[in-house]
């Protein structure tokens, strides 16, 4: 009974909604309800295809739908609706004027599968459509997909399209698509070779796509002239990718700088060898995953500030484990380095399998908040947010606890006690607090590296193995006690990685670093910032 | 009061007898009842796979004994932890055979893993079940492979990328972790693609470590290799944890399916469980059993997995499938044979049929590996796959690939009389070329 009624109404809405509509609404309704008959994917690309060739703006709301996977046929009736998630259930809206319709439950409904195929097929239709839209982002969107998919007849519209268009940006953009579609019409070679030019001076990897295939595909004239245009594009990129190994070699160098701070001061100015540096970098992570877990179910306003929320507390909770391992282990094997290894090891197993067992062996999703993801390009070098930020907050880092070395009481005494340590307790300096103290700095360092880092790799158990090497590497090449030594190690060695990663792959490129290392340890064994004075000797 | 060393390796190893004691599962003997080894790692790196392969094991032998067991004995599971450690595998392999008297182990993860055992099952005769996609080349007497050869898994999937549906791809990017799977499904790959016509200049093969985090210069060498006018696709046999990284480098870069498309061997459900799936959607990956899998026998089984584990979260995958489908089959083979002496089973084994979690039923060849569908899935945006591509019928597992010089005259077959794994069909003798 109560379907039936549920279907009565909806049938009235619909009928109230086609009541003031034009006969070119009804047809394009009737080319919607086709989808629902539509059994593969060549079928529903058909009904894509006839939408698109309607020209009418408004199929945009169910193409678009229906390329984020939204578009629902309900099986009660084969109507179809656009769906948005509501609760448990899905809310219908109407495919034309979105207008709420009904709500239904998920097995009520079918979703329209699409795959990659329908997806370029919709956004190649939708590029046509919205040339004309209010919005300039979405103007130079179909700008953007009508230069990857040129078509002789796309000129024409777009032809319309630059004379009506204000904004210089977007016109621009729109005459490269139009002098792409030029290139594959039958326009005259004059035509041609004025629209090689155009798209030559793009200089960018689709207009080297384009170009690419042009060549292939003509002869004479225009042939030459994109083969020119090739050349001059490829040497100017040369240039840029030059610049982008130097962007990804510091941006490697930050990470590396980020996971080894921490230990520039546990390993680096207490010389204890801590082998569970690591997991202090993955407790931060898992403080931010937990933060993370909080804010998503009870204060989801908060998201895009989760990170920043979880950097205190990412600091305390490493920095108390850190305390708390000092005094329980360490502070009893100072001085007899290999047993602190293996103690260190044993904590780093333990503190795994602790977090194994209360989060599971798998990964933790982190999200990124909004401002840390996509890219943005600076001339043909793209680079992405998340990189930016994380060496922002890596120099950030290095300057405050640089800062606190140098120039407060605490880190005054720090530094005294490392110098020499009998001395300094002759001069009142409580001096296995301040070891206690300076542990926890690093370890609390490293948790705030692991908010970071949660954000460019895997949130699970292991974590931190993939970094005590690099960490390691980094504070021994710098020089063991010097964090300005941690900061240049760290951009070399990560601007020497990445010149070499093209070239040589990632594997050996690596193995030839480590080459390098040990090659330059045994000229410099102290590393690049060799502390000096007696304390050293001692 | 420093170094009171002595309290603290007390303490220490006090900690670690302890912490084993809670991991070794009740290994009394009954006589009455039928043990079953389970050998996958609890600790390590390969934990965030292997432990959910444990917990199956223990789901399906808990379901036989309500189901009044076996052969009238109840099921008993002995679980070691091999510690994502190799040569710790054939240990315990040993150990589980020798010392505790399994019927049959389920295990291993890596394909090294399941070298390292290899020895010990032939010495032993026992019986391994091996539940991963692999890399082939291989066909023991001891080992039952129920996950995807290559055939089963690679060539299909690039199959669909040349198809019109897929893209028509012309351009490839073979991208892998450095061992042994990627390498050699990457030369079986290659070796297609040349006989199919594709240039040597359009396949681009790169490989990274293991656990490799930074891949902004493989992402961007990607788009380069994609901006030269033809369809661009990428087959990766990227291992484990790399992946998130990975694709949050696409992703961040705008890298989309729609332009070039990612073909994933070894991201399956759990490793995007880890994941913001939004900037992925269309990314593909192909399996045996995708967790969106319509059929009854699926949701039984996902029902069933969600009440053991405790928890409606905890997503299944293609291996999951392959150790329901092993256990099944051992359980066939074992009733059909009447007794769990392994030489019997062994020989029971071949031509049992279970149904599998994709609507039809696998069968276990004479070369030791099963028959199953081929379903290519793309990524959606809530975490899951959605099959947009199925092989017509049932792809029967080739251990030897065809498109290897080396291999391609071998063929396996353990039934007797020729009770042969690497058959040498040119020169008509046992005990071929093998490229392992």
């Amino acid at each position: 009974m109560i379907l039936i009624r549920a279907i009565g109404l909806t049938l009235l809405l619909v009928i109230a909604s086609l009541l003031p509509s034009s006969a070119a609404e009804a047809d394009l309704r009737a080319t919607i309800a086709k989808f629902a008959t539509a059994t593969n994917f060549s079928g529903t690309e058909a009904v894509v295809r006839e939408l698109a060739a309607s020209g009418d703006p408004a199929v945009e709301r169910p193409l678009s739908a229906l390329a984020d996977g939204n578009l629902y046929i309900r099986k009660s009736d084969s109507q179809v609706f656009v769906g948005k998630e509501a609760g448990d259930g899905i809310e219908l809206l109407d495919p034309l004027s979105g207008e709420k319709a009904a709500d239904a439950a998920k097995t009520d409904l079918t979703k329209i599968k699409v795959n990659n195929g329908l997806r370029r097929t919709i956004r190649d239709a939708l590029g046509t459509l919205t040339l004309r839209a209010k919005d300039a982002g979405v103007r130079l969107a179909a700008a953007a997909t009508m230069f990857k998919t040129p078509d002789a007849a796309n000129i024409e519209p777009l032809d319309a399209a630059i004379a009506a268009e204000t904004e210089p940006g977007v016109k621009a953009l729109f005459e490269q698509a139009r002098a792409a579609s030029v290139l594959v019409s039958d326009k005259p070679e004059a035509d041609k070779l004025a629209a090689i030019s155009l798209i030559a001076a793009r200089g960018d990897r689709d207009a080297l796509s384009l170009l690419t295939s042009v060549e292939a595909s003509s002869q004479g004239p225009v042939k030459d002239a994109a083969t020119a245009a090739i050349g001059t594009i490829n040497s100017t990129l040369a240039l840029w990718d030059a610049g982008q190994n130097i962007w990804y070699g510091i941006s490697l160098g930050s990470v590396l700088l980020l996971a080894a701070i921490g230990l520039a001061i546990t390993f680096g100015v207490m010389g204890v060898i801590n082998m569970a540096h690591g997991e202090m970098v993955m407790l931060g992570a898992y403080t931010t995953f937990v933060v993370q877990q909080v804010i998503r179910t009870s204060f989801p306003g908060l998201f895009d500030w989760s990170l920043v929320i979880a950097l205190p507390l990412a600091f305390l909770v490493a920095a108390l484990v850190g305390l708390a391992i000092e005094r329980g282990l360490i502070r009893f094997l100072y001085g007899r380095p290999l047993e602190t290894l293996l103690a260190t090891w044993g904590v780093s197993l333990i503190l795994q399998q602790a977090v194994r067992t209360i989060f599971g062996p798998t990964n933790q999703e982190v999200g990124n908040p909004s401002w840390m993801s996509g890219s943005f390009d600076i001339g043909q070098l793209a680079v992405t947010w998340n990189r930016l930020w994380i060496l922002v907050f890596a120099l950030l880092v290095f300057g405050v606890l640089l800062y606190v070395m140098k120039r407060t009481p605490w880190g005054l005494q720090m530094r005294a006690v490392t110098a020499n340590r009998r001395m300094a307790a002759s001069m009142g300096i409580r001096t296995p607090w301040v070891d206690a103290l300076t542990f926890a700095l690093g370890s609390g360092i490293a948790g705030i590296a692991g908010v970071a880092l949660s954000q460019i790799d895997n949130v699970s158990p292991n974590l931190g193995r993939g970094y005590i090497i690099d960490s390691f590497m980094v504070v021994v090449f710098g020089g063991v006690g010097n964090l300005w030594g941690t900061l240049v190690g760290a951009f070399s060695l990560g601007i020497v990685n990445k010149f070499l990663e093209p070239y040589a792959g990632a594997v050996l490129g690596k193995i030839v670093v480590l080459v390098l290392i040990i090659l330059f340890i045994q000229k410099r064994p102290r590393g690049l910032f060799a502390l000096k004075g007696r304390a050293v000797e001692a | 009061m420093r170094g009171n060393f002595s309290t603290i390796t007390k303490m220490f190893s006090a900690g670690v007898v302890a912490a084993g004691l809670a991991m070794s599962a009740p290994a009394k003997a009954a006589d009455d009842t039928i043990k079953v080894g389970i050998l996958h790692s609890l600790s390590g790196t390969m934990a965030i796979s292997e432990t959910t392969l444990k917990d199956v094991m223990l789901m399906l032998i808990e379901e036989q004994n309500a189901k009044g067991g076996l052969l009238g004995k109840k099921l008993e599971a002995v679980v070691v932890d091999p510690a994502s450690n190799w040569p710790l595998f054939a240990e315990k392999a040993r150990e589980l055979i020798s010392k505790d008297k399994v019927a049959a182990v389920f295990g291993c993860w890596t394909s090294v893993s399941r070298k390292s055992v290899l020895p010990v099952f032939s010495e032993l005769d026992n019986i391994l079940f091996y539940p991963v996609q692999y890399e082939g080349e291989e066909s023991e007497r001891n080992v039952f492979y129920t996950g995807a050869a290559p055939n089963q898994q690679a060539i299909p999937a690039v199959d669909y990328l040349m198809s019109a549906d897929g893209g028509s791809v012309k351009r490839w990017v073979l991208e892998g972790t450095d061992y042994v799977y990627p390498r050699t499904t990457n030369k079986i790959l290659e070796a297609y693609l040349k006989a199919k016509g594709v240039p040597a200049e359009d396949i681009m093969v790169n490989y990274t470590p293991f656990g490799f985090s930074d891949w902004q210069t493989e992402v961007s060498a990607i788009k380069k290799f994609g901006s030269a006018g033809k369809k661009t696709a990428v087959v990766s046999t990227v291992n484990g944890d790399a992946n998130v990284p990975f694709y949050k480098e696409l992703g961040n870069q705008g890298v989309k399916a729609e332009d070039i498309p990612v073909m994933a061997f070894s991201v399956g459900e759990e490793e995007l469980a880890g994941l913001d799936t939004g900037p992925l959607v269309g990314h593909l990956a192909a399996w045996n059993y995708f967790e969106s899998v319509d059929t009854p026998e699926n949701k039984k089984f996902i029902d069933d997995w969600h009440k053991f584990i405790k928890s409606d979260k905890r997503t299944t995958n293609d291996p999951m499938e392959a150790h329901y489908i092993g256990f099944n089959m051992w359980v066939k083979a074992v009733e059909k044979a009447g007794t769990t002496d392994p030489d019997k089973v062994i020989d029971a084994m071949v031509g049992v049929s279970v149904p599998n979690l994709t609507g039809g039923y696998s069968t276990m060849m004479p070369n030791h590996h099963i028959t199953k569908p081929v379903l290519i899935g793309e990524i959606q945006a809530d975490g899951q796959f959605e099959t947009v591509s199925q092989t017509p019928g049932l792809v029967m597992g080739d251990e030897w690939s065809d498109y290897l010089p080396d291999s391609k005259d071998l063929i396996s077959d353990w039934r007797a009389p020729l009770s042969c794994g690497n058959f040498n069909v040119a020169t008509g003798k046992c005990g071929g070329k093998g490229t392992n």
